[in-house]
């Protein structure tokens, strides 16, 4: 080897020397961050846990409580959003997979819902605060329940899309082949093939809807005492947590970090059983 | 066996007249379902264009009171009731640069580490791990900036800065103000960490989409695995590394709470990224219980509007980019 | 009618397609066109199935054999810009009429996959499935049923311990095993079989391929392959097929002793394809 290419050679080891380190330093940066806020939050949360968390109401300023209305008002509207939002979610989702597969019309509904699923939350509060709230004449937990459904929809609609994608289409010549009409054949047995795929796109849509904030504010707004009044303001997790942490009592921080546990464990578990579905069907699969 | 079998046209065709009469009835249902299932199709596309028609009325007052001005002017005045919309955009647009200016470089390391450096064993528990993260909740990642990491900028970083980079000719004014801690520059950061996972996890799998063959004959040639990284596999990605970019730019843009915590609601326009300013959507969050006349409400939803148009914009753009690399391989 | 008087009839009627009443086809083709997205598939085919009779349809990939076979359900008609033309008799009547009931036509004729494709149910609810759809039958009723059906095809031993297991644990010759009696469960007049074995083990396919022998007592059937002596070991009667025509049909015997056309004789004696 001439003594240039040598040298060449060199030059491209140290090179790529360089760059997979950092490369490797970019990823140890990333994990810094995250395992940095979630140490906090866990840290900070546990140490504000306490039994009164779960049967006393959010208290006013400056004094001490619990968080039970928050935590029933974030439950009701979830379950709320996501009995609204799964069902037309999945029919959205057949509908793109099943009967307009390669049309010019699936193809836009597709593109607008993707455009949906990464949409900024606090544009769809002001939508349902327009159409929802401003006609009622008050903000109501029906209003809450309703963006977040708007949040669920592409989430159902891109796993069912994909999940039914994923049978063969073998199965749905056989089911047809048999005389059975196809709607029966869908809801009979191509659900119940890619039934594992939609149950986790729900649990990925609740883990998401359960930590939004912002669509709140203009929806369900909150309320500081327990209420089962889905026409009226409903209190909910995040938003008590973000006005507690804005405020200068200290109580009031202790609440917020506690909620912040609460929200984080949840999203991180139901994310968790989500990933440990999948797996498992794909193991099936093989 | 029983004898029965020796009948294969059975029941079936005796009744002739039910069979019919059932076909219809399946017909009947299958165009009901395909109804349904039409419907619902066309309420996700109702949903968005709603969504837009309904700022877009919402803020018509605003949009017909100030006109091209709202744009262009910086005053923020309930009581005068004159709003221009300068401040928050401006804001928007910088906290969103100084993520993506630290994000993306960042990712792509993350995504080249957990493809082709770390060894295999690593890589799906770190993916794993770092997809995770990306689902927890901002309103998270704003109480951690704004209880530790905005002190951790005020006593330290901000310091740092203005001494050093203060002097600097050019950028000096960037890094020039007080040590408030927060600002538009924390609130860049916390961005960054917020969308660094959405960008890897878009990158990583995009890169693993590069046919094996391809890689392994650019290193049969003796490139490096930086070589590939950046001949081979970067090329070949091109249009939906760019779109997974995009995709984290559209969530930087319309990020809400991480950024409501930690910007500081101020309304002025500062050369500095150490002074407090404001976003479109840290805006309207703060503002909007406290809009006590038409026009101030109506001026927070043409914020909104505009939040939407320019998110729309991105997230199209990042769609398309990433369309192109599914029709790619569509085609080998 | 006997067996000789039938070999007559079907060879006579490849070129004239004789009275429904004097001849045994269960399945007539006339002048039948097939076009994908304008592209002329199947051309001014003219065949006749034989009643209770194994009829193999043969030739190189391509050649259009699955699309004639995917013709006699109209199944092919779940796909957009997919066309027939011409006639296909059953027992008489034009299938291809749109007013000829789908699921009438279907509970006549089933059809088996390339592919074993058991639904994600229970063996049981398996073969259920689409008795349900058509009779209502009692518990005890549709368990003898379904016994009929999965021994018909030669896996109730095999399975008469986890009915109410999922099908998806079977072998792949078990789980087409499990197809065949699903179809076979409608009580069908006519099984239609896409390359049933190109999937499986050869010890399967020797199952699969007695199971077809037993069939042919109750039904008539028409077996797509690519496999010459699959075609040669179970058949009655070949058609062998090449870009989209039908280029010979006859008794098999004869087809693979004393082909009348070179091409045919090209395609068995492995000159292509």
């Amino acid at each position: 080897m001439s003594a240039i290419s040598e040298k060449l050679y060199r030059r491209r080891r140290f090179k790529n020397g360089v760059a997979l380190v950092l490369a490797g330093a970019a990823t140890l940066f990333g994990l810094f961050w995250l395992v940095w806020i979630l140490w906090t939050t866990l840290v900070n949360g546990i140490g504000a846990l306490k039994p009164e968390l779960f049967y006393q109401m959010t208290p006013p300023p400056g004094s001490d409580g619990g968080l039970a209305n928050a935590f029933f008002g974030s439950m009701l509207m979830s379950l709320l959003a996501i009995v609204l939002g799964t069902p037309v979610g999945i029919l959205a989702g057949t509908f793109l997979a099943e009967y307009a597969r390669r049309s010019l019309l699936g193809e836009s509904i597709r593109f607008v819902n993707d455009i949906l699923l990464s949409a900024p939350s606090i544009v769809l509060g002001l939508f349902v605060y327009t159409l929802v709230v401003k006609q009622m004449g008050h903000f109501s937990g029906l209003a809450g329940a309703i963006t977040l459904a708007l949040i669920v929809l592409p989430v159902v609609v891109r796993t069912t899309d994909e999940m039914l994608k994923l049978v063969p289409s073998q199965m749905r010549e056989a089911a047809l082949s048999l005389g059975v009409p196809q709607w029966k054949v869908t809801v009979q047995v191509l659900y119940r093939s890619a039934l594992p795929g939609i149950v986790t796109g729900v649990l990925l849509a609740l883990a998401r809807i359960s930590g939004e904030t912002a669509p709140l504010l203009f929806t369900a707004l909150n309320n500081q005492f327990w209420s089962v009044d889905m026409s009226g303001p409903m209190a909910s997790v995040p938003v008590v947590v973000f006005q507690y942490a804005m405020s200068p009592y200290d109580t009031w921080h202790s609440l917020a970090w506690a909620g912040a546990f609460m929200v984080t464990v949840f999203v991180l578990c139901t994310s968790l059983i989500a990933r440990a579905i999948i797996a498992r069907r794909k193991v099936a699969n093989d | 066996m029983s004898t029965d079998q020796a009948l294969p046209a059975g029941a079936l065709s005796a009744s002739a007249d039910a069979v019919a009469r059932r076909a219809d009835a399946d017909r009947r249902a299958d165009r009901f379902f395909r109804y349904l299932v039409t419907g619902a199709g066309l309420f996700v596309l109702a949903a968005l264009t709603g969504a837009a028609l309904s700022m877009l009325w919402g803020g018509r007052l605003a949009f017909s009171t100030f006109g091209f001005e709202f744009l262009t002017t910086t005053d923020w005045d309930a009581v005068g009731k004159k709003f221009g919309a300068l401040v928050p955009i401006y804001g928007t647009l910088v906290t969103a640069l100084i993520a993506m200016l630290i994000a993306v470089p960042v990712s792509f390391g993350i995504a080249l580490f957990l493809t082709e450096v770390a060894p295999p064993w690593l890589r799906t528990p770190v993916a794993s791990a770092i997809e995770l993260l990306a689902g927890i909740p901002s309103i998270i990642y704003g109480m951690w900036g704004l209880f530790v990491f905005v002190p951790v900028m005020s006593t330290t970083v901000i310091p740092f800065l203005t001494r050093y980079l203060g002097p600097l000719p050019i950028f000096g004014p960037l890094f020039q103000g007080p040590p408030l801690g927060i600002g538009m520059l924390t609130a860049g950061i916390v961005l960054a960490i917020m969308v660094i996972p959405f960008i890897s996890s878009v990158m990583r799998e995009v890169f693993l989409t590069v046919p094996t063959r391809l890689k392994e004959s650019a290193y049969a040639l003796g490139s490096t695995t930086w070589e590939v990284a950046w001949n081979v596999v970067l090329p070949y990605t091109r249009s939906a590394v760019i779109g997974g970019i995009f995709l984290g730019l559209g969530r930087a843009l319309g990020e809400t709470m991480a950024v409501t915590f930690v910007l500081g609601n101020a309304h002025q326009l500062t050369a500095s990224l150490l002074m407090p300013g404001n976003s479109i959507a840290a805006t309207i969050a703060n503002e909007f219980s406290e809009a006590d006349s038409d026009i101030y409400l109506s001026s927070l939803i043409a914020l909104g509007f505009l939040l939407f148009i320019v998110t729309f914009v991105v997230l199209a753009i990042a769609k398309l980019m990433l369309m192109r690399l599914n029709r790619n391989e569509g085609n080998r | 009618m006997t067996n000789l008087n039938l070999a007559v009839a079907a060879s006579l009627n490849v070129t004239t397609p004789s009275d429904q009443a004097t001849s045994a086809a269960k399945i007539t083709a006339r002048n039948l066109d097939f076009y994908y997205d304008g592209f002329h598939a199947l051309k001014n085919i003219r065949m006749d199935i034989p009643e209770k009779r194994v009829t193999a349809i043969i030739g190189p990939s391509g050649c259009g054999k699955s699309t004639l076979l995917r013709i006699f359900n109209r199944i092919y008609s779940i796909y957009p810009k997919l066309e027939a033309r011409g006639e296909v008799l059953l027992d008489g009547e034009n299938i291809l009429d749109p007013r000829y009931p789908l699921n009438r036509l279907r509970s006549k004729v089933g059809m088996v996959f390339q592919k074993p494709v058991p639904f994600p149910m229970s063996i049981f609810d398996n073969i259920a499935y689409g008795i349900k759809h058509y009779e209502k039958l009692s518990r005890a009723d549709m368990e003898v049923r379904v016994e009929q059906a999965l021994r018909q095809a030669a896996i109730w031993d095999e399975v008469k311990d986890k009915l109410k297991g999922s099908a998806l644990g079977l072998s792949g010759g078990q789980q087409q095993r499990l197809c065949i009696a699903r179809a076979i469960a409608l009580k069908p007049e006519v099984i239609l079989f896409d390359e049933p074995t190109s999937a499986l083990d050869p010890i399967a396919t020797g199952k699969i391929e007695q199971l077809v022998e037993e069939l042919k007592k109750d039904f008539t059937i028409a077996i797509v392959t690519h496999n010459m002596q699959q075609a040669a070991r179970c058949s009655d009667f070949t058609a062998f097929m090449y870009l989209g025509e039908l280029i010979e049909f006859g008794e098999t015997e004869t087809m693979f002793t004393r082909p009348s056309k070179q091409q045919t004789e090209d395609y068995i004696t492995g000159r292509f394809g």
